[in-house]
Formats: structure tokens, C-alpha cells, sequence
């Protein structure tokens, strides 16, 4: 499914003193099956998009195609339930959500609430469950019995019970140990490779920008400073750094080096084994 | 060596309906000016065992020493005048309608006077970066300036030590290096002991000293150049180890002759220019 932002604004509390413009001058376009990751600073209008996605919040002016429909500013939108459905969020912290009396029963809410049948809820649970990597014997248990990092699995496999074609990710791994934060992480994105589920990662790791998005987009100050892949966009880290933002572990300690060295590598190092191959390069060429 | 501020005994800890203790028979001391980096997987005891140091929590077995005086249900008032905890969620821990107010809350239930009571809240203020917010709501604020003020509410009160459990966790990149900077200020200057929660190895890596739990036991204890030698087997424990100790083996694997370990970035650089010199 594609989702199309044109000329996209956004104020909060229009028409009051309280009247905050968020958004401006946004175009981006998400190709069905892309993996894109959103990074910027606090403030810089993340959460704010990321809304549009699912249609949570209508654009002041502009629109926002979903799928087959357009979201249009001044226009009253009925039954937004289907895009909803095809169109998952992950919150932040989304085990602040959990409310139910069990796990099972709490996954299957999404799903039960747009329609499915309880068995076809329930199956669908079961499905949800294993894609987190978590055990059946789970469902009858109260989601607050669990540990913290059992429940944000849990809540993830209730947006996942949806099925959704389009997945929105926002900061999934924070408060995460390291290992979780990696099992996540690869659990979202071989969804993405083998269901071809468009994923939308809004993220302050540079790191998984860099490892899984086709296209990053930055955002700073409300609008879209700039596009591109991750090599476009950290092969200028010196306007990363500008704008406050950080650039991956690789890049950083690439700039250190050759600032101390007073050299400059033929590539900016996007993994380990680029930077080890470059440095080795280097210092190959000091032998000879 | 340093004078033992807390003193925890072979503590053991279990919460209701649960058969597997969260703390299991942990022992270690706390020293006077130290800053403490406590590390472990998700659901490992850590934040049990801050619970437990600020008397939220009592354990069922063993003993916690606060300069030398059990922690008991009679002691906690004067244990928590001696121990401050900065949570992780900072819209969870406003109380006042502005900043100000909210840093005076821990003072007004202390009893401290009130032009004394100005004065701390001032200097807290000022001693975070926050001073020029007296008045500003605290929900206006950034993450970062949100855990400073947390922050500011708690050495107001003059505690010895302060516990920050994930305390940075929810802050973007700048915020957290905010909240941080502030915190090591603060030590140089008048000797807090830190405590801090923490899955950011980079973090603990500058730390005096660190301890590693897993599965509700002390797994290790030692100074981070000790404990990241472990390597491999602290990916076993769930956890991870600096960018720079991860780099500085991957290059020895590929034959750059490097000999030294490294904790740092700077110190890796370092030693690659020596090397590139000598070539």
C-alpha cells in the first residue's frame, strides 16, 4: 500500500491562542514494501507525521493519500476504520496500553474490534504471539504478571494480530536491554522482508537507520530538510551533526580517525566490516 | 580506600505470586564518591535492588546499611534523606504546577524553612542549568530539562547518594548527554555517589565501577575495563559492550597489529595513529 503526504501542514488548537504549527510544506511519498526510517530531533515534528500515516490526525492543509483513499484538510472523513486496520502503529512504550484481563484477550481486541470473528481472532493470536518469539502458554496469563520486556512483545503481537499491510514504529526499542532491542529489531524487519510489509521507523538510532532503511527521511524544524539513502544521507555527516543529530557508531569513529590521521577514506563506513577493510587499507599503504 | 556508604548483605527479595526470587542472595558495598554503573538484562533484579536501597521495597532476607544503620521500616524517613532515585519516565515523577514548586515539594515535606527553602531550590536549580525556568510549567519543558529538574528535586535535599534508574532512557541522544554532563558535575563537585540503571554501555563504560546481574544474582563486579574483557559472554547475558571494544577486537582479528584493549574511542584512535606513524 502507498502512502502519499502532499504539501502536508499541520497546527495544533487551530484558531486559538494556542494555535502551534507542527507541520509544513511536507511531501514524502512511502513506497509499497520500503522500509523507511524517520529520524530528527524532539520537536522536530516525528510524532506529528507519524500520525498522518493512519489517518489519527487530518492535515490542516494539503492531504494524505492511503491506500485508495485521501485524507483531504475541511473535509469530514467517515469510516477511517479500514485504513486503521491496514495501517499498524507501534507507540512508544506501547505496554502502557495493555488493559486486558489476558494476553489472548488483548491481542485479539484489535483485531475483534475491526470485524474478525473470535476464532479468526484467536487464531490470529496464536499466529502474533510466535512472531514475537513468545510461548502459547502466555495467552491466559494477566499481560501485567509479565516482565517489561515481555509486555512490549505482548502489545507489539496485538498491533500484528491486525495484519497490517503498513507497519509505523515509533522508538519500539527504547528501555530495552541490548538483546531485545536486537531481536525486535530483526523480528520487524524479516516481517518486512518476508510479508513485504512497508515499514515506517521513527527512530534516534542512527545504527538502525543505517541498517535497515532503503530511505531516511530528516526532519527539522516541521518540514523534510532531506531525503535519500542511508549513504546519501551520512555521507554528509557534518550536516547531521549541525542539526544536533547523531550519525552511527561507524561514521563517527571514521571522522576521528581521519581527523587524527589527517586522511580522508575513499567511502563513508557504514558497517564494521567496511570501516575495518578501509582502516586496513590504510595502514597496508603506510608499509609500503 | 573510600568509606562504605551502603552496605547490602546477602540480600534476598521476592515479589508476591512469583517463584523465582528477583534478588538472590546479593551482596555488595557502596563506596563514598564512586559512581556505580549497575548493569543486566531486562527483569535482572536491577531495578528491584534500587527499590530495595530506597526502602520501596524491604527484602526477606539480609540486611541493607545505610552509613552503618539498618535500613528498616523505623529508618527509611532517614534513608531516604540519604538517598535520592531520579525514575525513568519523566512525566511520572511532576508533582508542582511549576518548576519551582516542583523542586520545593521535597523540601515543604521535609520541614526545611522557608528562606532556606528558596535558597535550595534556587542553587538546585542553577546547579542542573535549570535556573531561569523557575516559573515555566513542567509539562513545557524537553525530556532532558525535565530529568534535570527531576534532578535539581533531588540534591535540593542534599542527599549522599543518587540513584538514577534508566533515568536517561527515554531522552533523545542530546537529552540523555544533558542529563549525564549534569550528573558528572555535580559529583566532582561536592562528592554524590551515583548510582546508575543503565543498558547504555557506553555510559557505564565511564563509570567508576561497575556490577553485572543476571537473573537476580551478582554476576560480576569490577571496573569497566575488567568487566568488558568478558566480551562474548556478556552478549550471552543479553547485554552488549562499547563500540570500541567491539572495533578495537575486530581489528585485531583482521591483523592490525594492535596490542592494547580499549574503552574508549579516543584511546583506539589513538593507538591506530601510533601505529600508522611507525609504518
Amino acid at each position: 500500500m502507498r502512502i502519499t503526504l502532499q504539501d502536508v501542514e499541520y497546527r495544533y488548537q487551530i484558531n486559538t491562542p494556542f494555535e502551534h504549527l507542527a507541520l509544513h510544506d511536507v511531501n514524502i511519498d512511502i513506497e509499497p514494501g520500503s522500509y523507511t526510517a524517520i529520524i530528527g530531533h524532539t520537536g522536530s515534528g516525528k510524532s506529528t507525521l507519524l500520525q498522518h500515516f493512519n489517518a489519527l490526525l487530518k492535515p490542516t492543509k494539503g492531504s494524505v493519500t492511503i491506500g485508495d483513499r485521501r485524507i483531504e484538510s475541511g473535509r469530514k472523513e467517515k469510516e477511517l476504520r479500514g485504513i486503521r486496520s491496514n495501517v499498524g502503529i507501534v507507540f512508544q512504550f506501547p505496554e502502557h496500553q495493555l488493559f486486558e484481563e489476558t494476553v489472548e484477550k488483548d491481542i485479539c481486541f484489535g483485531p475483534m474490534n475491526f470485524g474478525a470473528s473470535e476464532k479468526d481472532a484467536k487464531d490470529r493470536a496464536r499466529k502474533a504471539l510466535k512472531q514475537v518469539g513468545m510461548a502459547e502458554e502466555i495467552l491466559e496469563k494477566s499481560p501485567f504478571d509479565l516482565s517489561g520486556g515481555q509486555m512490549r512483545r505482548v502489545a507489539i503481537a496485538g498491533v500484528l494480530a491486525m495484519e497490517p499491510d503498513v507497519l509505523v514504529l515509533d522508538e519500539p526499542t527504547a528501555g530495552l536491554d541490548p538483546r531485545g532491542r536486537m531481536e525486535i529489531m530483526d523480528m520487524f524487519y524479516q516481517l518486512h522482508k518476508e510479508r513485504g510489509i512497508s515499514t515506517i521507523l521513527v527512530t534516534h538510532s542512527m545504527e538502525d537507520a543505517a541498517r535497515y532503511a532503503d530511505e531516511i527521511i530528516i526532519m527539522h524544524r516541521g518540514t523534510v530538510f532531506k531525503k535519500g539513502t542511508p549513504l546519501d544521507i551520512f555521507s554528509q555527516p557534518e550536516q547531521l551533526l549541525e542539526l544536533g543529530l547523531d550519525v552511527p557508531d561507524t561514521v563517527r569513529f571514521q571522522l576521528k580517525l581521519q581527523k587524527e590521521l589527517g586522511i580522508r577514506f575513499e567511502r563513508i563506513c557504514l558497517s564494521v566490516d567496511d570501516l575495518v577493510s578501509e582502516v586496513k587499507t590504510v595502514m597496508g599503504r603506510g608499509n609500503q | 580506600m573510600a568509606k562504605k556508604l551502603v552496605s547490602l548483605e546477602n540480600i534476598v527479595f521476592k515479589y508476591e505470586g512469583q517463584t523465582r526470587n528477583a534478588v538472590d542472595h546479593v551482596s555488595f558495598d557502596i563506596y563514598e564518591g564512586e559512581w556505580l554503573a549497575l548493569v543486566g538484562h531486562n527483569g535482572s533484579g536491577k531495578s528491584t535492588l534500587a527499590k530495595l536501597l530506597n526502602g520501596l521495597q524491604f527484602p526477606q532476607e539480609g540486611s541493607i546499611l545505610v552509613n552503618g544503620t539498618e535500613l528498616t521500616e523505623e529508618t527509611v524517613w532517614e534513608a531516604r534523606s540519604k538517598i535520592g532515585m531520579v525514575f525513568q519516565n519523566p512525566d511520572n515523577q511532576f508533582v508542582g504546577a511549576t518548576v519551582q514548586d516542583d523542586v520545593a515539594f521535597g523540601l515543604e515535606n521535609a520541614g526545611i524553612p522557608l528562606p532556606e527553602m528558596v535558597k535550595r531550590v534556587q542553587n538546585a536549580l542553577n546547579k542542573v542549568k535549570m535556573g531561569s525556568f523557575l516559573n515555566q510549567e513542567p509539562h513545557h519543558l524537553s525530556g532532558g530539562q525535565k530529568q534535570r529538574v527531576a534532578i535539581a528535586g533531588v540534591i535540593a535535599l542534599q542527599p549522599d547518594l543518587i540513584i538514577l534508574d534508566e533515568a536517561t532512557s527515554m531522552l533523545d541522544p542530546r537529552g540523555r548527554e544533558e542529563v549525564l554532563e549534569t550528573v558528572r558535575e555535580l559529583k566532582e563537585e561536592n562528592l554524590l555517589t551515583v548510582i546508575s540503571i543503565t543498558h547504555d554501555l557506553e555510559e557505564a563504560a565511564k563509570a567508576d565501577r561497575m556490577i553485572v546481574m543476571n537473573e537476580g544474582k551478582l554476576y560480576r563486579q569490577g571496573i569497566p575495563t575488567d568487566i568488558f574483557q568478558m566480551e562474548g559472554e556478556l552478549i550471552e547475558l543479553g547485554l552488549d559492550i562499547p563500540f570500541s571494544v567491539k572495533l578495537s577486537k575486530e581489528f585485531k582479528e583482521h591483523g592490525i597489529g594492535l596490542v592494547k584493549s580499549h574503552l574508549t574511542e579516543e584511546e583506539l584512535v589513538r593507538e591506530l595513529c601510533e601505529l600508522h606513524s611507525k609504518m
